[in-house]
């Protein structure tokens, strides 16, 4: 895997996948791009295909449906990479828990690296779930040097 | 024998010089534009330098290249696009420093080599086997034949004007462009038509360098980036390094056709500098000459507007465009006969 560098910290792309969520998060993650909270300041950037992105951003419960689709996207992130999983949903399926659609929550499909309760979290809770993941990018670092 | 070979090192060194200067500046460039952008939407805004932060992250990713890709031009594609864009720069003025190729092309050659970058945009897209780059690519040529008729009418234009005041000189060439300023040359009829060709100009650099309104080759919530879509990691940052010089070179292409003025040739005369100085102090002047034209091609049209859609953007530039280049033209050609 190539060693992340330092500019990562400050140039995080964010591909973001929609698991079958009822859209509580999604609206969240775009209040967390508006001008009250505007991450952009931090080079945070959407990004609309997921072989630009750094990190993949997961809402929604994933539902059968969308399993394959979702090991997909993971695998067409280019390393170094990682996962965020937004909302209570992704977390432990959330109201949709024990469901007969549920192929199970994110991490039983694609490794997680951070996870970010709430339903939905507000956009505060997600740059702080950024944080975290440049926080393990930092790990990665040590860990190669 | 010796001449030539100083001559050949020196445009060795300057070619070196040129594409650093390119890509060092289109990248503050960028940086400048997403500052600038940010705060016209009330947003404090990446840093400055955000653009160098992007692209030494690109280039330390993993390069993927698709299984059903054409591995061979799909990595070619990103290369070409930027020597292409870095060898107009060569023939553009900067300042009062001429161009490094002086002599050897004009402004009919930056013609032809500005459709070498969209070219290979298309032809990475075509190969990198994805049905969204396919689409993108498609929309590429569309947008590229669509503003090379205005450009084209434009450059005309104003050669013509130079070439029947000035017979001996080198219509086309950028050289002469520089020492009969548009504005200093035309009768009233004749500015109307340049300030008519300045906004046709504008216009054309934004399609040119694939912004908002006209990037429906990029557009990221339609078609999921479009010719980039599989691009990733080294492949990408060359691609966001090409878009970066292209910039630079629009716009220099722009100030080189409009607004060539230089500080020393005014002032120079009352103010007592040695020429390295004053070549200095046009350089600087040339860059943010370059900033202005950048913001009003780029930065305000893109916060003001949305995206067309591909039929508009032809009507944009087939119709009203074409249209007004060629009355610009018909004024222009009234001003030579009257």
């Amino acid at each position: 895997m190539p060693k992340p560098n330092r500019s990562f910290d400050k140039s995080l792309w964010v591909f973001h996948v929609n698991t079958g969520s009822c859209n509580g998060c999604d609206i969240e993650i775009l209040a967390a791009l508006t001008p009250r909270y505007d991450v952009e300041r931090f080079g945070i950037k959407l990004v609309g295909s997921p072989r630009h992105a750094d990190a993949l951003l997961v809402t929604g419960p994933v539902s059968r449906d969308m399993v394959d689709k979702l090991k997909r996207f993971y695998e067409q992130v280019p390393d170094p990479k990682e996962v965020i999983v937004v909302g209570s949903c992704g977390i432990s399926g959330g109201v949709f828990h024990e469901s007969y659609d549920l192929a199970g929550p994110v991490d039983r499909i694609i490794p997680v690296d951070v996870y970010v309760p709430g339903c939905p979290p507000r956009p505060e809770a997600i740059i702080d779930g950024v944080v975290k993941a440049w926080m393990k990018l930092e790990r990665l670092r040590g860990e190669n040097r | 024998m010796a001449d030539e070979i100083i001559h050949f090192v020196e445009i060795i060194i300057g070619v070196f010089l040129v594409a650093v200067f390119g890509m060092i500046f289109g990248l503050l460039t960028k940086g400048i534009d997403r500052k600038l952008a940010a705060h016209m939407q009330w947003r404090v805004g990446p840093p400055v330098i955000q653009p160098f932060l992007d692209v030494k992250k690109l280039f330390c990713k993993e390069n993927v290249v698709p299984r059903n890709a054409v591995a061979w031009l799909y990595n070619v594609a990103p290369i070409v696009c930027l020597t292409s864009v870095i060898a107009i720069l060569l023939y553009i003025p900067m300042g009062s420093i001429p161009p490094i190729l002086k002599g050897y092309g004009d402004v009919i050659l930056i013609l032809y080599l500005l459709t070498i970058p969209s070219l290979a945009m298309v032809a990475g897209g075509f190969a990198s086997g994805s049905p969204f780059a396919t689409v993108g690519a498609q929309r590429e040529m569309v947008l590229m034949m669509s503003y090379e008729f205005p450009l084209a009418t434009t450059i005309i234009a104003l050669g013509w004007k130079i070439s029947t005041l000035y017979p001996g000189e080198a219509a086309f060439s950028l050289t002469t462009f520089t020492k009969y300023p548009v504005w200093n040359i035309m009768g009233p009829f004749g500015i109307i038509g340049a300030i008519i060709l300045l906004v046709v100009m504008i216009l054309v650099t934004t399609g040119e360098i694939t912004k908002v309104p006209f990037d429906i080759a990029e557009a990221e919530t339609e078609i999921a980036e479009g010719v980039f879509v599989e691009y990733s990691g080294r492949n990408l940052g060359l691609f966001y390094l090409a878009d970066a010089v292209k910039t630079v070179v629009m716009a220099s292409l722009i100030v080189a056709l409009f607004f060539p003025y230089n500080l020393s040739t005014y002032l120079g005369s009352s103010i007592h500098l040695p020429s390295i100085a004053w070549n200095a102090i046009d350089f600087l002047f040339y860059l943010l000459k370059l900033e202005i034209v950048i913001f009003f091609s780029m930065t305000f049209i893109r916060v003001s507007v949305a995206r067309f859609k591909v039929d508009q953007v032809v009507k944009v530039y087939w119709g009203y465009l074409t249209l007004a280049a060629l009355i610009a033209l018909v004024l222009i050609a009234l001003d030579i006969l009257l």
